[in-house]
């Protein structure tokens, strides 16, 4: 018997498409990735309106860890492991607050919001004075960024900055925090991030979100009882109807989503027709957004992911949500909402009502896919299950560069799915990057593009 | 006296009722208790630190929550697991609801309206060994409607921080 103990190269076979189950349900594997996916990649730990004051913090997750973001009395944001560096007790339980130090409930130690080992109970008499306190400050990621009021966090130093990371994959990001009139960054977060467990591994809903467009069957339901904005159906698709659908990948990043390109004289269509408030809204919005220089008032999004675990969902409903690993079988999933900063708060108030009937364990949209990520990944772990890899077959060959559309240049590879409906090229993007992942002993091997453009130098 | 402790057992006797319902899958039968214009709301729970008690509950109208809607979504999801291609709910599961602990938080003069706290346990079974157990609070605001009551508003405080199940394909 050959049963394998963890990781192999040829689990995920770019040539044929086909990839083994092991990746989803082997606990070697699991703890394998955790080391060479989580704590290597730029993982979102959430948005600077979570945190507008100093000593404001807000409890988050990389990987399987506990973070604190917060901002300390002098307003730099930071993003700490929520671990004493005494004995390992969480210094902070609270979802968020504000404070001016974390103090372990264990033995004492206290923190300031700059991370730095302020107090210590006994120091002269039990530590006789010698401990170095400034050895033991809260251990900080190595690097962090501020992305249009996202914040996001590396434990890895050797890592490109977030900006390389992202690469031309940033537009289909910009979709989610720009304003829908086209202005920068003006999304607001809604309080409150859903919070729940799903029983199974977290590939499952990143592979889905990565562009899924042939679950159709699983959604039947909710299309034919209708939630949408204008009362049917999930979403408004009118524009849909004249725009090319589109997966667009970035191979040396490991990003991909679905998108929809317009035609240069589109006019926009109705929508939101639940509320002549909402629409009026989203009519000047659209008209703003034309007017405006910038190639993303042409794309529509929808869903899509960031490596590994960030997905998109830019448009009705407009989230973000990350996919913590919890186990190899279980996964915590967070869902992050947003909404114009600027919008009148009837269009607020519809959007969140929509979200909340879309989205999350109660969506009529969401709630079905749980069931096939639960139950797929439970019907592939058996050993017998374990010998059969799932295909990713479906348009191989398919996917072209500088793609163009009516003056519309996209980034990365792209596979026009107005005919076909559906291929599994983001799926495969996003494995043949986590498989170089788990076979790159460092960053420098990951960045591919830097040998492309050193080789073109030479 | 005994009239309020005939208007709770009068409460509690509709709450059961009301339950067989929801666990019989009478939903249509459900649905005629709601009143039009009924808010049923569910917040999420956050932990905050001792006093800060306001933002223990994401807020009502403004932030996010696991359920904010009216009639006319409560009745969507009903049509959406009576479509029968409702995949998180077919096959069905089963589920039984108890309610407990019914206090009157107030009464109208009239005895029209009635404010009522209760506890609930939910349990759910599904496919073979699924599981699920979701205890919590409800406070119902009741209105006399003809020889019965309908609900005009539903709070539901479910006793959890993330939720350890992963949907929520039921009525509370």
């Amino acid at each position: 018997m050959h049963r394998l103990s963890g990781y192999r190269p040829g689990l995920v076979d770019n040539a044929t498409g086909l990839i083994s189950r092991e990746i989803f349900v082997n606990e070697d594997i699991y703890a394998q990735e955790q080391e060479r996916v989580f704590a290597r990649s730029w993982l979102f730990v959430g948005h600077e309106s979570q945190i507008p004051n100093p000593g404001d913090f807000f409890l988050s997750r990389m990987g399987e860890e506990s973070v604190i973001l917060c901002r300390d009395r002098k307003g730099k944001i930071h993003v700490f492991l929520n671990s004493c560096r005494h004995r390992g007790m969480k210094v902070c339980r609270y979802d968020d607050g504000n404070t001016t130090v974390f103090t372990c409930p264990y033995h004492g130690w206290s923190f300031g919001t700059d991370g730095a080992l302020a107090g210590v109970p006994f120091f002269r008499e039990a530590y006789h004075s010698e401990l170095d306190r400034s050895k033991y400050g809260l251990i900080e990621v190595a690097q962090l960024c501020n992305y249009k009021g996202t914040i996001w966090a590396n434990w890895d130093a050797s890592a490109p900055s977030f900006h390389e990371y992202l690469g031309e994959f940033h537009r289909f990001l910009d979709l989610i925090l720009d304003g829908w009139d086209g202005r920068e960054g003006q999304a607001e977060l809604l309080g409150g991030v859903q919070k729940w467990i799903i029983p199974c591994n977290w590939k499952w809903p990143a592979e889905n979100f990565s562009g899924d467009t042939y679950h159709n069957i699983s959604h039947r339901s909710v299309d034919l009882v209708g939630a949408g904005p204008s009362g049917q159906s999930r979403r408004d698709y009118g524009e849909l109807n004249v725009a090319r659908k589109l997966h667009v990948t970035i191979p040396d990043r490991g990003h991909q989503t679905i998108t929809y390109a317009l035609p240069r004289d589109y006019q926009p269509q109705a929508a939101y027709q639940n509320s002549p408030e909402v629409a009026e809204y989203f009519r000047h919005c659209e008209e703003e957004r034309r007017r405006r220089p910038g190639a993303n008032s042409r794309l529509i999004g929808a869903p899509g992911e960031i490596f590994p675990n960030v997905a998109l969902l830019p448009r009705q409903p407009r989230t973000l949500a990350v996919w913590h690993p919890v186990s190899a079988h279980q996964t915590e999933v967070w869902r992050f909402f947003f909404v114009d900063r600027d919008a009148p708060r009837a269009v607020k108030n519809f959007l969140r009502d929509y979200y909340i009937r879309y989205s999350g364990p109660a969506g009529m949209t969401e709630q079905d896919d749980m069931e096939n990520w639960n139950y797929a990944h439970a019907a592939s772990r058996g050993v017998i299950a374990r010998r059969h890899p799932y295909t990713y077959e479906m348009g191989m060959g398919y996917a072209v560069e500088n793609y163009e559309f009516e003056g519309l240049r996209m980034p990365g590879r792209v596979v026009d799915l107005t005919k076909a409906q559906a291929s599994e090229e983001p799926m495969r993007n996003l494995y043949k990057r986590w498989a170089e992942f788990m076979e790159a002993d460092n960053w420098d091997d990951l960045m591919t593009w830097r040998h492309v453009s050193a080789q073109a130098a030479q | 006296m005994t009239d309020r402790l005939l208007l709770g057992l009068e409460i509690a006797q509709f709450f059961y009722a009301e339950a067989e319902f929801l666990d019989e899958r009478r939903y249509d039968e459900w649905l005629a208790l709601l009143a039009d214009d009924i808010r049923y709301w569910m917040p999420m729970r956050r932990n905050v630190k001792f006093g800060d008690t306001e933002r223990e509950f994401t807020r009502e109208t403004d932030d996010i929550a696991w359920f904010d809607e009216g009639k006319d979504t409560l009745t969507r999801r009903v049509r959406q697991i009576q479509t029968g291609i409702h995949w998180a709910e077919e096959p069905r599961s089963r589920i039984a609801h108890m309610v407990s602990n019914v206090q009157l938080l107030s009464v109208t003069p009239d005895e029209r309206e009635v404010l009522a706290k209760s506890r609930f346990l939910i349990y759910r079974n599904r496919a073979e060994t699924e599981t699920d157990i979701l205890v919590g609070k409800r406070e119902d605001t009741l209105r006399r409607d003809g020889d019965g009551w309908s609900i005009a508003r539903r709070k539901i405080v479910l006793d959890q921080n993330v939720l350890m199940t992963k949907n929520l394909t039921f009525f509370f």
